[in-house]
């Protein structure tokens, strides 16, 4: 250990290849952009959780008095619309995606180096321009922009929040392009398709919807823009419009989205559980066509967010039949993960922890969709706090889960540092318990009636409020922490060497932090992912 | 803060119970699937732990494993499917002879208007054991109305009626939620649908109006707006006749057949060039923005309460008599 620091030092590798503000803001370098994200996305989920905070403490008391009903809706406005399209939309993809795709198929950076970096551009223009409505005054019409209260009624910053977001969804179109070219073009010699990673898969189903759905959510916020600013009737019935019309075209786009959000994270914990278990992911090709199955049926799906809207019966029993098929590829990722850990020999590393943690989780967010997908008793429980706690479960206990569990298992290869592992641990631990205590109280609040975006409530539903809040506060404690020894360990952490974990994959094969081309050598594979064999030999941390 | 901690909600509809029927069904499949799978990753987890087991046992997969857990699901979300289908199409389909009772919703309150006459806001008074129907129409945005004790919902759009109904089976006072996002007061939105005894709700319903039946009101609208110069009913006039014409196809210049119900009717007073009837000419003005959702409403009742006339000939688009089709929708 006492050598190795000067090892490290002495090396050339992407981190320290360059020096300079330039270096970075100009680079081509997958790596380097990754971590600009990283950055970028880190920030927009702080703004975000922030609002959550105050979100709840709001709902503390049933009465609406830490702000006013105004402020409370931009609030969650706000909270939804970072969270949604600048954080979960971008975070696993752009970073861990951007750091670890070239690497892992062998490649030495993506197809396209400066259309990368002009996505990271366009991301941060969104932002800012999207931040700049906040500063401004806000936007209060919930993240979904349901017309006509978006393009006639609301009098907040509805059109520069939706410039931001067509501008983000530009990223989002080139990340995806960009993925898709890579893994068929740049695999290195030997790289099959069924030797991919499963992170590498999940990835390319994610690109698919990325560059197929995003351009209709751009064209609908646009048509939003052109009803409000010139009055050109297209959803609102006093115009000429519909306003029926507006919901079939934003959640064609926005509920693929979450299979964008969700995907990718599935990716990270297909890493994790083999790593972990020491063991070939149980059922590849079948996680890995599971993956596709979601991308396509995740397309055809929509209308079960809108089975009290005025649809024709038919049309909802027909999206209510395709939402129970599109949970069964779901349900069969969670169980070969289970039928991965049989006989496997299992540590409890910090990633690991997180993989167990959104197995859990996402169990719950899953067939709690299901309830969702049922006609008869999503009439009941649409748009209140059950639909809150079920996408939270998936978003927050899958998505965010995921990502930190591949923040966990790759920091040592982004960073060259280890952090400290019984911190890690114990964050992992808070995070799982706030997260419960935050969320699991909403399912009850959700199935009593308790609508979402209600800033006052009657008093009966107070005490399940005061339990979410309270989980609220244990999570952002829990969310803190490693934002608080990553950091330390860029410095202080002891180095990692190349391969901490003993885990497989080319990615694992090159020094940490890699050097700026990924690999000394270009590599050629010659064996299929995952192909863990004894167990001691590859023991090196544990 | 009053210690209440409530798990479950009233059950005061006839729809309340096939929905609660329907939730422990997946509440119990949900609950199998995650003990299930808890239990399971936790044993692994547990068992081969890498002190204990140190080298793992390698294996591909199984391809009948893989098909039990892609069809067993498959079959258990089916009969979810099937069940919330049927609940959903019952909820949908109101049954013949409902209390008809309006709604109009706006930003941010409910008001509510019995064929009687009487009005309320944020309040609906309804009796026990009897079949209430509300057709519903927006003022601005969208909103939903929402009882949790009956559980139904149903968004309110603007531009188009929608419908709910449900039967009441307990006595009490409920609460009614607006559950769509309508912008700043949406939380404010909210209101009581108070159950009566039919002895009580017949004296409240006694109590309460003042100005007239619904009908009445829209026949008095009706003759204020100049309606009555061209649709006079008799052969020679220049609107269509509008006596029994409610439930009943109706023939367009075009050629095509639409059924005169609540939305057509609406739909012919604000955008009259929209839908012209066979053999007349496209003259009437729009009276767009210039009645409101009530007054439409009421115009609505009066000519829905109009018979069809004895006396005048059949006028030239409406369908003859004898093709009178029942005029609400079948119930099964």
């Amino acid at each position: 250990m006492s050598v190795a620091p000067q090892a490290a030092e002495s090396r050339t590798h992407y981190l320290n290849a360059d020096y300079g503000i330039r270096s970075w803001l100009l680079t081509t370098d997958h790596k380097r952009i990754a971590l600009l994200y990283l950055v970028t996305v880190t920030l927009f989920f702080a703004v975000g959780g922030f609002l959550a905070v105050l979100i709840r403490l709001e709902l503390l008391t049933p009465v609406g008095d830490l702000v006013s009903s105004d402020t409370y809706n931009r609030m969650f406005t706000m909270h939804g619309i970072t969270m949604v399209f600048f954080f979960l939309i971008p975070s696993v993809p752009t970073v861990l995606g951007n750091f670890l795709i070239p690497m892992m198929i062998g490649a030495k950076d993506m197809a396209f180096p400066r259309l990368n970096l002009a996505s990271w551009y366009m991301l941060l223009a969104g932002g800012a321009i999207t931040l700049y409505s906040l500063v401004t005054g806000g936007i209060d019409t919930g993240w979904t922009f349901y017309a006509p209260l978006s393009t006639t009624f609301s009098n907040t910053h509805v059109i520069p929040a939706a410039v931001g977001i067509l501008i983000a969804g530009f990223s989002s179109i080139f990340t995806g392009l960009n993925f898709i070219v890579t893994i068929h073009r740049m695999r290195a010699p030997g790289m099959t398709w069924f030797r991919l990673p499963l992170f590498v898969w999940a990835h390319y189903a994610a690109s698919l919807i990325m560059v197929l759905g995003t351009p209709v959510v751009a064209i609908t916020l646009v048509m939003v823009a052109l009803e409000r600013g010139l009055h050109i009737g297209i959803f609102d019935p006093r115009l000429g419009g519909d306003p029926i019309l507006f919901q079939h075209m934003f959640w064609f786009y926005s509920h693929p989205a979450v299979y964008i959000m969700i995907l990718p994270s599935m990716g990270v914990v297909s890493e994790l559980v083999a790593c972990f278990a020491r063991k070939r992911v149980f059922g590849y090709p079948f996680v890995a066509f599971s993956s596709l199955a979601i991308a396509v049926f995740g397309f055809l799906v929509w209308g079960h967010h809108m089975f009290v809207s005025g649809q024709s019966v038919y049309a909802a029993m027909v999206f209510s039949l395709l939402s129970f098929l599109v949970a069964i590829p779901s349900a069969v990722k969670v169980f070969n993960w289970t039928a991965t850990l049989y006989k496997g020999s299992i540590a409890y590393n910090t990633p690991m922890l997180y993989a167990f943690g959104f197995i859990g989780l996402f169990t719950i967010g899953g067939l709690t969709g299901l309830f969702l997908a049922s006609l008869g008793v999503d009439v009941h429980v649409t748009d209140t706090y059950f639909i809150v706690a079920h996408f939270h479960y998936i978003m927050v206990g899958g998505v965010v889960m995921g990502y930190l569990g591949g923040l966990h298992f790759w920091w040592p290869k982004i960073s060259g540092r280890l952090y400290p592992e019984g911190f890690a641990k114990l964050a992992a631990l808070i995070i799982f318990v706030g997260f419960n205590l935050t969320f699991f109280p909403q399912f009850i609040l959700g199935y009593l009636g308790m609508p979402r975006r209600y800033h006052a409530y009657p008093e009966e539903f107070q005490v399940l409020n005061v339990m979410s809040t309270a989980g609220a506060s244990v999570l952002a404690v829990g969310y803190l922490l490693p934002f608080a020894y990553l950091l330390w360990s860029l410095r202080y952490g002891p180095v990692a060497g190349p391969n901490p974990w003993g885990a497989k994959g080319l990615e694992w094969e090159t020094p940490s932090p890699p050097p700026t081309f990924n690999f000394d050598h270009p590599p050629v594979v010659v064996e299929e992912a995952y192909a863990y064999h004894g167990g001691q030999e590859d023991d090196v941390v544990a | 803060m009053r210690f209440t901690l409530p798990l479950f909600p009233d059950e005061a509809s006839t729809m309340a119970g096939r929905v609660d029927a329907l939730y422990f069904y997946l509440l119990a499949v949900t609950a199998f699937f995650s003990v299930l799978i808890f239990v399971t990753v936790l044993a692994f987890a547990v068992k081969y732990r890498r002190s204990k087991h140190p080298v793992p046992v390698q294996m591909e997969g199984s391809m009948p494993l893989e098909v039990a857990w892609s069809v067993i699901p498959l079959g258990l979300s089916m009969v979810m499917f099937v069940w919330g289908a049927s609940i959903f199409f019952s909820m949908n389909r109101p049954p013949r002879g409902a209390l008809q009772i309006y709604a109009v919703s706006k930003q941010w309150m409910w008001k509510f208007e019995h064929l009687d006459g009487q009005r309320e806001i944020n309040q609906l008074h309804v009796p026990v054991g009897r079949d209430v129907r509300l057709t519903m129409i927006s003022q601005d945005v969208i909103h939903s109305f929402y009882v949790p004790a009956f559980r139904v919902k149903q968004d309110v759009l603007p531009g188009r009626y929608t419908t709910i109904w449900f039967q009441a089976t307990k006595p009490g006072s409920y609460h009614l939620f607006c559950a769509e996002y309508c912008g700043t007061n949406h939380s404010g939105m909210i209101g009581q649908v108070v159950v009566m005894e039919p002895a009580q709700y017949q004296i409240w319903l006694s109590g309460g109006a003042g100005e007239g039946s619904l009908a009445a009101n829209g026949q008095k609208l009706f003759r204020d707006l100049a309606c009555d110069t061209c649709h006079r009913g008799d052969t020679g006039s220049r609107g269509p006749d509008l006596a029994g014409l409610f439930g009943k196809p109706v023939t367009l210049q075009a050629g095509n057949k639409v059924v005169a119900d609540d939305s057509y009717i609406r739909d012919s007073i604000v955008n009259p060039a929209n839908k012209v009837v066979f053999g007349y000419q496209p003259i009437m003005p729009t009276f767009q923005g210039q009645i409101s959702e009530e007054g439409l409403l009421q115009l609505l009742a009066y000519i829905k309460s109009l018979e069809a006339s004895k006396t005048a000939a059949p006028a030239p688009g409406a369908a003859p008599p004898a093709a009178v089709v029942p005029q609400t929708r079948k119930t099964k």
